[in-house]
């Protein structure tokens, strides 16, 4: 591997609690990773042209607002909408898990919800990107 | 308090002590090397009355009812009436909120704490397109007085006191709550209840803010101003620890950083003419309950011997009401795990017990469904009952502050005190909070504790039990709340609705008004609730401040 994993860690729509996004954004950049946070109430065309232009490896999205179901499928629509094959797209929060075959139906490709350790998702983020 | 005499005796018994202890622990060592309470700070393994030698009873506690309030601000606490019981609630629309306030009301919750939706949160009506997927979703969506109306139907505003959990809209939402409170034939004079409004705890850890620092401040200290003069038995603010500890900070973290935030609105409604006497007393605080009962209950006797100390010290209050701090409660949600979920139940119990012992004014209680979900009916009667149960059953509430004199308890009080009041200090060299908070300091200082946290849970350092230890395999539960996905269609049409049928040439003359009154130093509070009366909506009413004020803009440090 010739650079390290780029990750964007996103906030998507109005919730406005972001410790976990912000203590996995932090065990990811001391797994080695480089970790670019986009702050909170992104769009989810926001979340997809920062992905592009940063030219990350995976979108890891926090989202405790009960709006997943709506926000998430709509950044892998826009990266379809794109013609971008190769980011990792995976969720986090407090999402039920009744939505979660939803979301992996529509393109999440892995959801932790609350008491997984950052090392799950660390593991699942080296083992699973798809840089070509 | 101790003579010097007898604290070299006890110095002596303690030597003999450790000796014993020394070989005691070469045969059976201690279950950890360093033990640290709740927050992460060193518990010794004794408390003798050398750990609080210069304590004085009546500098540091007093009276209960009495300068400096460590034993509660009330003469006799609950042995006069409970606290309050208030359950958090609102979700989806307006009529379904009104369903669930009415069955709070008839299981004996004693006052109503509204929840809102984030768009209503953030001065959004519900079908702007940053609305899409979150109407309805962490509380009710409002979008006008109409939404208001349905909210409180046949619920006596002069009767219920109703906490609203809003804050940079705090002004439109009061505005509305008076003019429901007008239909229903309740003058403002009566009204008695609590806005969040503290807007710097949002910067800091919350992120439901709309405007910048300055225009933000204004609008509080214009609340306080107008409910002095127009609302007197409203509590103006609600200064909130509360979520700076679910951010992840300490329990001395959530009082410094609270009370600091408390000095700069404090500061502020000084700097715009207001006598501290007369906004004072309406000032309350908002504090968590984590699972150790004992920092839990020094930090609520620190944080209400600090902000007396600060309010006659500092401010020159004269009033007894103006230093003593008023403080609501809620158990921590960030302590609830979505792993055997009813292990929370007694989660919930043993914060109550925190909250109750520390003499708090009012409580909610979290249900053990909520690191899932919003809490279903069932469920937060349970949460309810563990607070009806520790008020009828358990005894605490008979006496008043009954931990006081334990070594510990004291000792602890005053170690909180002290960390709380070096970051206030630190905060003051800054040029106080919203200084702070614009350096990302405070912000830092929390995420630090908070990934501290995270990795003391992930090496094993810290037990949560059915998460790191105990685990079992479980079925995915069952029967969780789930708000309609149609709410968002719901709400679209009323707002159709009611602007095809309002007076809009009234409407656009108000918020003309209002926009006006916005580049002044006029107190927006009477334009506001103008505004509100033609039934302007909350995203019409706040997008005008959002045109003359600007938005804050977030900096993000990791």
């Amino acid at each position: 591997m010739d650079r390290p994993i780029r990750v964007l860690v996103a906030k998507p729509g109005l919730d406005g609690h972001d410790r976990g996004a912000k203590v996995i954004a932090r065990a990811l950049r001391d797994a080695g990773m480089e970790v670019i946070y986009t702050g909170l109430r992104q769009t989810p065309e926001q979340i997809v042209n920062a992905a592009i232009q940063e030219d990350v490896d995976c979108i890891a999205m926090s989202i405790l607002s009960g709006a997943h179901n709506t926000l998430l499928p709509n950044v892998v629509e826009l990266l379809k909408a794109e013609n971008v094959d190769d980011i990792l797209v995976i969720g986090g929060g407090v999402i039920p898990d009744d939505d979660i075959p939803f979301l992996k139906e529509k393109g999440i490709e892995a959801v932790f919800t609350p008491g997984t350790p950052t090392s799950v998702t660390i593991d699942y983020i080296k083992n699973n990107i798809k840089r070509k | 308090m101790f003579e010097k005499e007898k604290l070299a005796k006890v110095k002596e018994s303690l030597n003999a002590y450790e000796a014993k202890v020394a070989e005691t622990i070469q045969k059976r060592p201690e279950r950890k090397e360093v033990f640290e309470s709740g927050s992460g700070s060193v518990v010794n393994r004794l408390y003798t009355p050398l750990d609080i030698e210069d304590f004085d009873y009546e500098r540091d506690l007093g009276m209960p009812g009495s300068f400096p309030y460590t034993r509660g601000v009330q003469p006799t606490m609950y042995r006069g009436r409970f606290w309050t019981m208030r359950m958090y609630a609102g979700f989806a629309t307006a009529e379904e909120s009104n369903k669930r306030y009415k069955y709070l009301i008839e299981q004996g919750s004693m006052g109503l704490s509204v929840a809102f939706d984030l768009p209503t949160q953030i001065g959004y009506d519900s079908d702007h397109p940053l609305s899409e997927g979150e109407v309805g979703k962490v509380g009710v969506a409002i979008d006008s007085l109409a939404d208001m109306e349905i909210l409180f139907d046949g619920i006596p505003l002069d009767k219920v006191s109703t906490s609203m959990t809003i804050n940079a809209p705090a002004s439109v939402l009061l505005a509305m709550y008076i003019a429901v409170a007008e239909k229903q034939g309740v003058t403002p004079d009566k009204l008695r209840g609590t806005i969040q409004n503290d807007i710097l705890k949002e910067y800091i850890a919350r992120g439901t803010y709309i405007f910048p620092t300055e225009a933000s401040m204004r609008l509080i200290t214009n609340i306080f101003e107008y409910c002095s003069k127009n609302v007197p038995l409203w509590n103006t603010i609600s200064i909130s620890g509360y979520h700076i500890r679910e951010a992840g900070s300490t329990a001395a973290q959530e009082v410094g950083f609270t009370l600091a935030d408390g000095i700069a609105y404090v500061e502020a409604a000084i700097k715009a003419g207001l006598d501290v006497d007369t906004f004072a007393p309406r000032l309350s605080f908002f504090f968590n309950a984590h699972n150790d009962i004992l920092e839990e209950v020094a930090k609520y006797r620190a944080a209400r011997r600090l902000w007396a100390r600060i309010m006659k010290e500092r401010f020159g209050a004269k009033k007894p009401k103006s230093m003593a701090l008023k403080f609501h409660t809620q158990t921590g949600g960030s302590t609830l795990t979505a792993q055997q979920p009813e292990n929370n139940i007694v989660r919930v119990a043993i914060q109550t017990l925190a909250a109750v012992l520390g003499g708090t004014q009012s409580l909610h209680t979290n249900s053990k469904d909520e690191a899932l979900a919003l809490p279903t009916e069932d469920s937060v009667r349970v949460a309810l009952r563990t607070q009806q149960i520790v008020a009828y059953e358990s005894g605490v509430a008979d006496t008043v502050d009954p931990l006081a004199g334990s070594y510990y308890i004291e000792a602890k009080t005053k170690e909180i005190e002290e960390e709380a009041m070096k970051y206030i200090k630190k905060i003051d060299e800054m040029g106080g909070a919203p200084k702070a908070i614009d350096n990302g300091y405070i912000q830092q200082e929390i995420m630090d504790a908070a990934y501290n946290y995270q990795k003391d849970i992930e090496t094993g350092k810290r037990i949560i039990v059915g998460m790191n230890k105990f685990q079992i395999e479980e079925e995915a539960p069952k029967g969780l709340l789930k708000v309609d996905p149609s709410v968002g269609e719901l709400q679209k049409k009323k707002i159709q609705e009611l602007k095809a049928k309002r007076d809009n040439e009234l409407v656009k003359e108000r918020l003309e008004a209002l926009r006006g009154a916005c580049q002044t130093d006029e107190n927006l509070m009477p334009y506001i609730l103008d505004a509100v009366r033609a039934y302007a909506t909350l995203g019409e009413i706040c997008g005008v401040m959002r045109e003359v004020f600007g938005e804050y803009q977030q900096s993000v440090q990791l």
